[in-house]
């Protein structure tokens, strides 16, 4: 058994709409595949090449159109799909998804957590070595990475499209009333871009690294969210994609909280 | 009938001294932080050694991706314009490929079919090309099924093919015998060089799918290949031929600016209207607009492709959106 | 060969605004720079860009008559950022206009016929302008019949001008209120557009019929004008894509290969038939 024959399965038996997995790409690249033919399910692929995070289409109008979907999940594709059902954009019975090798069934959000602690989650060794570097800068010299890194940036908005976690309908780059951030692929539009989108994925991001996979220049820009998620992290001990149920850090209070100022 | 040259590898060193010291800016693909872009450069020495393309196009030096149209200053009852002068640095754009120095016919195309686009001539009027033929490709490059190729002089003031030792130059316009002058010992006489570049495949029938297109239109094959697209605007901003731009402004209580910027018919944004009604609501809409637009729209318009087949926009794509693959499935009964 | 700035506005001075309706303005625009106003024309149907400093461009059709001269008018709806702040102008405030843009309607080609225009809601800024154009011309056309609704008495837009089409003898108009939309006193019709087209009947020989207003309206409309007898051909619409430049290079406001900022925005249903829709 493996994800092909689990997904016919799946497809045949009515018990899924689609299967959103990975087939072969160009020049050796695993892409998204959407299956909703059981005979085409051969055409999938689950490997360590995988490297999206498919959860970032659960929360499309076409997919949610269909009912409920399988997804090939890897370790951060299930954390996203908790911290989506977490922020009540993902139904539990409206994913299935399929973990491991493809054939363990996770349809529950308990049977995903209890699935999680099984996964250590590891920094890849080019996120390791760019982090080394920043930690070994002062202020004035992480400032002058990061304003070369975004001096790139084209605003083409595959970052913030690719992430599970940026699902809103009318983001605040699209709003012109009032004009929050700047439409211009500038410094300043830029560096506003990221800088609220950081902020809007502190204690959301999953770290999966798909914005940064995304980026067609090359800008580590994951490592922006990456941070952000860490400092909430380390002032509220906990993590986006743990749980469920998770509240959302930042606008939850909580009695034991170490500010005083809200009491 | 070009003009065909020997350049030496070493005489490079003399041609870049004579075009900056002629006053020009030289473009050119360049490593840094291990990523093949354009940038400015001075020496032979700081081009990119073993490249296939830069990853943004060569569109940037006619078409940057954030340009002022107009400033204006405002006051009681009163609004003062400034018309915007292009900045226009007299550039040459090196080591470019074939595809994208043909890229930028498509561009004109559009600027200044009917009405002249400013900012967009006066840059080109500044602008020359020294293009170097490929001699290696990838899967995504498709320019032979374009009516382009790997040789192409199309769009080049001087092209060059590596060959053993350097270059066959080929000086092909006023522009290229005007840089060629700048530096005439640099240009051996051509001892009768072979201009051998790498083979690239015809992958389908481009003029079979601009017909096919005709009735392809409600087809359900562009909901089935969009599926996965995510509808950024990588594929169109690393495009040499995606001209699709916005306005947008940018002002304070005093007065502002008139800018125009990149766009993308992949975004939702793109058509919407305020009242929400969106004439491309779906993503399949969307990827549809792509494709009509460059292989149908383009030849009943403007009698040529909008796409160079150069596979820029399959490399930068996050979900592997294929365009040679897309086209040849359409392309088919 | 040195190209002017294609982007850049005429600056226009507001010399009158109308409230027309709730959120609805016309604005009379005259040209700052007299050589300007000398140079410039245009005919109905045409559109212009109209810029509030500070905020962008917004499009809107040229609500006045080629036939008025020294002025022109647009009569807008605020809907988003750049409408808002038109909103916020004062009379003797300084806009931008760019234009004329697109096609026309083509009125010559319809000396010796009869008209009927059909407006719904904010629609009829753009036939407002071709109307007072064939009133002027009015020995050219036969009958004019003009059918006009909007949601609610208030809604409605050129309430003097309907009162000055209502006097004429030479113009037949028909105003209607959607179901509710009526006040105490009012005198004109209550019912949605296309029934009372149904009901007014025109004979399609020899007619033109001109079909402004919202998507639904033109959509159930058009089936009343075709149960009628009208051809395709005989039947006139205008687009309203989003739009940047006006001048057929942002590529936003396509429907097919048709430029609605070039090429339209004044189509035949005979040529919209043709074309994917886009709009
Ligand atoms: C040919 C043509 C003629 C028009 N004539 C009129 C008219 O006479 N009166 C009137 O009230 N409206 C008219 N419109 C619609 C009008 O252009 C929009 O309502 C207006 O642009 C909204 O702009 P905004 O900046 O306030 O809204 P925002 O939401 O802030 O606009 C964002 C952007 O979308 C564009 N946009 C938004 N909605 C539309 C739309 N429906 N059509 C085109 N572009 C849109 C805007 O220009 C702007 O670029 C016309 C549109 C077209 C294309
Ligand atoms: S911000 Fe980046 S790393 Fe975090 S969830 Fe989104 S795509 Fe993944
Ligand atoms: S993907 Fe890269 S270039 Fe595109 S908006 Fe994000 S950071 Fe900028
Ligand atoms: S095809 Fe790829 S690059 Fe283009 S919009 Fe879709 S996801 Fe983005
Ligand atoms: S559409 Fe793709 S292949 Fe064609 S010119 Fe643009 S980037 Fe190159
Ligand atoms: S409005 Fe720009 S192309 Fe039509």
């Amino acid at each position: 058994m493996d994800l092909r024959e689990k997904s016919r399965q799946l497809l045949e038996n009515g018990d899924v709409k689609a299967v959103i997995g990975y087939e072969r790409g160009t020049m050796g690249a695993r892409r998204p595949a959407f299956i909703r033919k059981a005979e085409r399910a051969d055409r999938l692929v689950f490997d360590e090449a995988c490297a999206q995070n498919l959860a970032t289409y659960l929360t499309r109008p076409e997919v949610r159109k269909l009912g409920r979907v399988a997804v090939a999940a890897r370790p951060d594709t299930l954390r996203a799909i908790l911290q989506l059902m977490a922020e009540r954009q993902v139904k539990e019975e409206n994913v299935l998804a399929l973990a491991g090798d493809g054939t363990v069934e996770l349809g529950t959000a308990q049977a995903i957590e209890e699935h999680l602690a099984t996964c250590a989650k590891e920094l890849p060794a080019r996120d390791r070595e760019i982090l080394d570097r920043l930690s070994r800068m002062d202020r004035a010299q992480r400032w002058a990475f990061w304003q070369a890194e975004l001096s790139r940036c084209v605003k083409c908005y595959a970052c913030r499209n690719s992430c599970p976690m940026c699902y809103c309908g009318h983001c605040t780059m699209d709003c012109n009333r009032p004009q929050w951030v700047p439409v211009a692929s500038h410094a300043l539009g830029n560096l506003e871009y990221h800088m609220v989108r950081a902020m809007h994925l502190a204690g959301r991001c999953v770290e999966c690294g798909d914005c940064g996979r995304a980026c067609p220049v090359g800008i580590p820009i994951h490592l922006l969210t990456f941070n952000c998620e860490e400092s909430v992290h380390l002032q509220f001990g906990q993590r986006a994609g743990a749980s469920s149920k998770l509240d959302y850090a930042l606008s939850t209070f909580r009695p034991d909280d170490k500010e005083s100022f809200i009491r | 009938m070009a003009d065909n040259f020997f350049l030496p590898q070493a005489s490079l060193d003399t041609l870049f001294a004579a075009l900056t010291g002629d006053g020009r800016r030289i473009l050119a693909p360049t490593d840094r932080d291990g990523r093949t872009e354009l940038n400015p450069v001075t020496s032979p020495g700081d081009v990119a050694k073993d490249y296939l393309q830069t990853i943004l196009s060569a569109k940037e030096a006619a078409f940057p991706k954030v340009e002022r149209l107009m400033s204006f200053s405002t006051g009681a009852g009163s609004v003062d314009l400034k018309d915007a002068e292009p900045s226009a640095v007299p550039t040459v754009l090196f080591g470019i490929r074939p595809c994208e120095a043909s890229g930028f016919k498509a561009l004109d195309a559009v600027f200044n079919w009917d009405t002249r686009d400013r900012f967009f001539n006066a840059r080109m009027e500044a602008l020359a090309v020294i293009g170097i033929g490929c001699t290696r490709k990838d899967d995504a490059c498709f320019c032979t099924s374009v009516g382009g190729g790997p040789g192409s002089t199309s769009g080049s003031d001087i092209l060059l093919t590596p060959v053993e030792g350097g270059f066959l130059a080929e000086v092909l316009t006023e522009k290229g015998k005007a840089m060629a002058a700048l530096a005439p010992e640099a240009f051996k006489a051509d001892p009768g060089l072979e201009k051998k570049v790498v083979e690239v495949p015809v992958a389908f029938d481009q003029p079979g799918l601009t017909k096919r297109l005709k009735d392809r239109f409600e087809d359900g094959i562009w909901v089935e290949q969009s599926l996965r697209c995510v509808g950024c605007g990588a594929c169109a901003f690393v495009c040499p031929t995606c001209v699709c731009f916005d306005i947008v402004e940018e002002a304070d209580a005093k007065g502002g600016h008139r800018l125009r910027t990149w766009d993308s018919c992949g975004g939702h944004m793109f058509t919407l209207h305020a009242s929400g009604h969106n004439p491309r609501e779906t993503q399949a809409q969307r990827w549809r607009q792509r494709v009509y637009h460059k292989f149908s729209y383009y030849p009943e318009r403007y009698d040529m492709l909008g796409c160079v087949g150069c596979g820029k926009c399959t490399r930068a794509c996050p979900v592997d959106m294929n365009l040679q693959e897309h086209l040849a499935e359409a392309a088919q009964a | 060969m040195t190209d002017t700035n294609i982007y850049l506005p005429h600056l226009m001075r507001i010399a009158k605004i109308t409230q027309e309706a709730p959120a609805v303005k016309t604005f009379r625009l005259e040209f700052m720079d007299a050589a300007a106003a000398e140079a410039f024309s245009f005919e109905t149907g045409q559109f212009g860009l109209y810029s509030a400093f500070g905020e962008g461009e917004s499009t809107f059709c040229i609500a006045s008559s080629p036939t008025r001269k020294g002025y022109i008018e647009c009569t807008f709806r605020e809907a988003g950022r750049v409408t808002a702040a038109l909103a916020d102008k004062e009379e003797g405030d300084v806009v931008g206009f760019r234009g004329p843009y697109g096609n026309r309607f083509p009125i010559e080609q319809w000396k010796g016929k009869n008209l009927v225009f059909i407006a719904g809601g904010i629609a009829l800024p753009p036939l407002r302008s071709v109307i007072w154009n064939c009133l002027d011309l009015r020995d050219w056309f036969k009958d004019i019949t003009i059918v006009y609704g909007a949601r609610s008495v208030a809604d409605l837009v050129y309430k003097d001008e309907l009162k000055e089409w209502e006097a004429r003898p030479d113009v037949n108009l028909v105003v209607t209120v959607d179901p509710g939309g009526d006040v105490p006193g009012w005198t004109g019709k209550v019912g949605f557009v296309p029934p009372v087209v149904e009901a007014l009947n025109p004979s399609p020989d020899n007619t033109v019929a001109l079909v402004c207003g919202p998507p639904i309206m033109i959509k159930l409309t058009l089936p009343v004008l075709a149960k009628l007898g009208f051809s395709p051909e005989a039947i006139f619409t205008t687009l309203e894509n989003r739009m940047k430049c006006g001048l057929g290079k942002c590529g936003r406001c396509n429907t097919g290969s048709s430029y609605v900022c070039k090429d339209g925005p004044v189509y035949t249903l005979e040529q919209l038939n043709s074309l994917p829709a886009e709009y």
